[in-house]
Order: structure tokens, then C-alpha cells, then sequence
């Protein structure tokens, strides 16, 4: 499991119930590597600020992770983490590599509105 | 300039930077039961979260750098330290006896001293094609992301020890590693250089520099262009990794703080810069070697500074409040 402070998901399973419960998702699926933590740090940092948001992230390894790792958004990513953003069950948007504070508010605000 | 309306909290001292310099000065400061404010606009840890294995601090025999600054984190907090990450700082005043600090453009804090422990951060190439392929095919973080190259012909751009380094590392993956450099040597320790000068798989390209890189939704090729001749080649490669040193950060600090040529913070030997109360630390001042150790040696000396300037700054006051009554 990730040592972040956000809720993990665990299962292919997992993540669909998550996705088609809830209308606004993001999801940063990848390890506790340079690239990955600022993004988790990022989202731990907004999941306040974003109620109408539910932040979780996922560990790439783990094979049940390939259900983002095979989605068509990510096809061409070749930078951790992949982070994948969800609306109404849909992807509405996927970002490969570090992500900064401004860049993940930027989507969230475009994708979901404050 | 501060803006914002919100209601001023004061702490003694204000540290702008969490990684390892900003810290220990924390640490120090909380210890001696000053209030300290810690802000990063980042990631608690600095580049230390940029460090998969940190092998050269002493007492810690291999700890990975993300561990090491969460131990910081978590001492600084034991000792009192408020921390404040991910907010911008986007007023600030610090030239006068009391400093005020805007962060978000919303909350103010005042304080009497400053430590700017801002560090650095990777030096990118500032092509529109790097931004716009980061992920689909360019990285800076080889451990991350060679996997992703098996079989592959990538390129490493830069000549220090972390491009020469990785480049090795990242032949596990890839089929061909071509360094790129814009000097006609190398600036890496002799055993870094040899490793990457013999290892079969590494071509290496001097005094050359990228132009362009090409590629759709992908990266498919690397325009270099040769410095002696101004001639360009097309290099087929499907991952770079840039490796090109750092720059300090402290563009919000240009005509506030003394830099030298190179945009570093100067100081004294205690820390001190040109502005009263305003102290600095780590890989953002004007010095010779950044490393962890140095960062948290420069830390302490700020902080043990500041001590002492509060301490003098207190004793003028009790003085003069004293003189009145008398
Ligand atoms: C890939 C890599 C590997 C390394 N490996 C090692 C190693 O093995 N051993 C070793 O000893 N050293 C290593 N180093 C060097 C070491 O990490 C640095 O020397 C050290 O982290 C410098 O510490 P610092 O606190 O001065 O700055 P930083 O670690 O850069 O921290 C500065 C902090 O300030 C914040 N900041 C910047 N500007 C502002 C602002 N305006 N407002 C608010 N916050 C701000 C940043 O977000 C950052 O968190 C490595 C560095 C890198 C990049």
C-alpha cells in the first residue's frame, strides 16, 4: 500500500464502485517515487478545498492496477504517476508524470468546478 | 506588496522552504521554544523527495530520501513547528524590522526574522515540445520511469554526475543510451565519466544541444544541433532525460536580497544577507557543495543566527523601555 495520507484503492473492483458511486474522481495511480509524491502531496493539499472531489490514489504495481494502466487515456504515457480523472463514471481527462499544485487545481477547476 | 485583508498572525520566525535546510532550522528555532512558520510552496523535503536512496548521511546507513524528510517533517512538528505546504507566497514585505509574508493571497503572517531556505529546482531545456511531451517520452526522473524503455533508444541530455549516472542506469532498460552535452568535456567525478565513456551501450554527442523534440502524441526524435558547425541531426529516440543542474530559486527575492552573478543568495559565515533580520540557507545561497549535509549544516547556523539576533533585537528593547522608565 501507498504511505500517503489519502484513501487507497486496492482492486480493479474497488475502483468501479468508487467511479459509479461518486460524480467527481480523481485517482493518481504510481509509486512513492519523485514523481508521485509531489502529485499525492498535491491532492492531500486540495482534498479540503475540493469537497465535491473524491481523491484516491492507487499503487502501479499491483496487478489489479491495470484496469487504469490499460485504459485508451493512458495508452501513450510512459512518465509516473498516471493520474486519471473520472466524471460520471467517464474519464475526462488522464496526466502522465509530475503534475504541479496549479496544474491538478487547473483540471479539477476545468473538469468538476469549484 | 501584501494585499490581502485577512487578520496578521506574528511568529518569531518565518522559514520560507521545507526541505532540508528550511527543517533543521525549524527544528532548532521550535527547540528553543521560538514560533516558527514554516512555508513551502511544494512538497515537504525539498529534493530530498527527488532521491531514491540517500547513502552518504551520516548515522543513517541508507535511508530513501522521501523517509529522510518525512523524519524532519516529523520532528520539526514535535518541536512546535507550524508547516504550511503547497501555498504560494504572494506578498511579502521583509525589509523592515517586522517582516510580513502573504501566502495565497489570502493569509498574512508577520514575524521578526526570515530564513529563505528556497533551494533549487531542475533546470529545464524551455522548449514548448519538452513541456508538451513530458510523460510521453520525456523525463527527469530515470528511476521512475526507465522501465518504461525496455529495448528502446533513448538519450540523456547533460554532462554532470546525475546525467552520466543515470545514463548507466538507464542501460539496464534501454537498447542504445545517447549522452548529449554542450561542452566539449565532461563535468561528472573521472569514475562516473569512465563508467559511462566504456559502457557498450552509450554513444555520447559533444558540444551539441537540443532544438526540438519531435513527436505527436509521443516522442519519436531529438533535433540536435552541433555547437562547432551549427549543423542539425535528427536522432530516432523514444525517451530523453534530462539532467541539466539546477538553478537556485529565488526569483521572488531579485532586488529585495543581494544574489550574485549567478541568482545565488549571498551571506556571511553566519548566514546572514545584506538585509537585517533576513537570513538564508542550503542549496539557495552562494556556495560550492549542495548536498543534504551541507543544507543541514548552513540550517543550524541560520537558526543559531537568528537566536541570536532575537535575542540582541529583545535586549534593545528592554534597554530602552528601561531608559524611559528611568
Ligand atoms: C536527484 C537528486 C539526488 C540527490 N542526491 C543526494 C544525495 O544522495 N545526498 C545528498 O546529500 N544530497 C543529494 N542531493 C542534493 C540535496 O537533495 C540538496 O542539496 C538539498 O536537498 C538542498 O536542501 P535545501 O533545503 O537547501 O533545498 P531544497 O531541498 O531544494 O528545498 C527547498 C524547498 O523550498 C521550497 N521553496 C522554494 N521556493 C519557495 C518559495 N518562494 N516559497 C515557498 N517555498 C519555496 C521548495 O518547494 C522546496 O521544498 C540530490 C539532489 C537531487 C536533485
Amino acid at each position: 500500500m501507498l504511505k500517503t495520507n489519502l484513501k487507497h484503492i486496492q482492486s480493479a473492483s474497488e475502483l468501479n464502485k468508487v467511479v459509479s458511486e461518486n460524480e467527481n474522481v480523481m485517482v493518481c495511480c504510481g509509486r512513492m517515487g519523485p514523481m508521485c509524491i509531489p502529485v499525492y502531496d498535491a491532492m492531500e493539499n486540495l482534498e479540503e478545498k475540493y469537497e465535491n472531489v473524491k481523491f484516491f490514489d492507487m499503487e502501479f504495481d499491483n496487478p489489479e492496477a491495470s484496469v487504469i494502466r490499460s485504459l485508451p487515456e493512458c495508452r501513450n504515457f510512459s512518465g509516473l504517476p498516471f493520474t486519471v480523472y473520472y466524471k460520471n463514471g467517464k474519464v475526462v481527462k488522464a496526466t502522465s508524470s509530475i503534475q504541479t499544485k496549479d496544474e491538478v487545481k487547473a483540471i479539477l477547476n476545468d473538469k468538476f468546478g469549484k | 506588496m501584501i494585499n490581502s485583508v485577512n487578520k496578521m498572525k506574528k511568529y518569531d520566525t518565518i522559514i520560507i522552504g521545507a526541505g532540508p535546510a528550511g527543517l533543521t532550522s525549524g527544528i532548532y528555532l521550535a527547540r528553543a521554544k521560538q514560533s516558527v512558520l514554516i512555508i513551502d510552496q511544494g512538497t515537504v523535503g525539498g529534493q530530498m523527495i527527488m532521491t531514491h536512496k540517500i547513502a552518504n548521511y551520516p548515522g543513517v546507513i541508507d535511508i530513501s530520501g522521501y523517509e529522510l524528510a518525512n523524519n524532519m517533517k516529523a520532528q520539526a512538528k514535535e518541536f512546535g513547528c507550524k508547516i504550511i505546504s503547497g501555498s504560494k507566497i504572494t506578498g511579502m514585505d521583509i525589509s523592515g524590522g517586522i517582516k510580513s509574508i502573504e501566502v495565497d493571497g489570502e493569509d498574512n503572517y508577520s514575524s521578526d526574522a526570515v530564513i529563505i531556505a528556497a533551494g533549487g529546482e531542475p533546470r529545464s531545456l524551455g522548449l514548448e515540445s519538452e513541456k508538451r511531451l513530458k510523460g510521453k517520452g520525456i523525463s527527469y526522473c530515470a528511476t521512475c520511469d526507465g522501465d518504461f524503455f525496455q529495448d528502446q533508444d533513448i538519450v540523456v541530455v547533460g554532462g554532470g554526475n546525475s546525467a552520466l549516472e543515470e545514463a548507466v542506469s538507464l542501460t539496464k532498460y534501454a537498447r542504445s543510451v545517447t549522452i548529449i552535452h554542450q561542452f566539449d568535456h565532461f563535468q561528472g567525478f573521472p569514475h562516473a565519466i569512465k563508467e559511462a565513456a566504456e559502457h557498450p551501450k552509450i554513444k555520447i554527442i559533444l558540444e551539441s544541444v537540443v532544438e526540438e523534440f519531435n513527436g505527436d502524441e509521443n516522442l519519436n526524435s531529438v533535433i540536435i544541433k552541433n555547437l562547432k558547425d551549427g549543423s542539425l541531426k535528427e536522432i530516432n529516440a523514444s525517451g530523453a532525460f534530462i539532467f541539466i543542474g539546477y538553478v537556485p530559486r529565488t526569483g521572488p527575492f531579485k532586488g529585495i536580497i543581494a544574489l550574485n552573478q549567478k541568482d545565488e543568495i549571498i551571506t556571511d559565515i553566519e548566514m546572514r544577507t545584506n538585509i537585517s533580520g533576513v537570513f538564508a540557507a542550503g542549496d539557495v545561497i552562494s556556495k560550492r557543495y549542495r548536498q543534504v549535509t551541507t543544507a543541514v549544516s548552513d540550517g543550524t547556523i541560520a537558526a543559531l543566527s537568528v537566536l541570536d539576533f532575537l535575542n540582541s533585537k529583545k535586549q534593545k528593547i528592554e534597554y530602552s523601555l528601561a531608559s524611559e522608565v528611568s
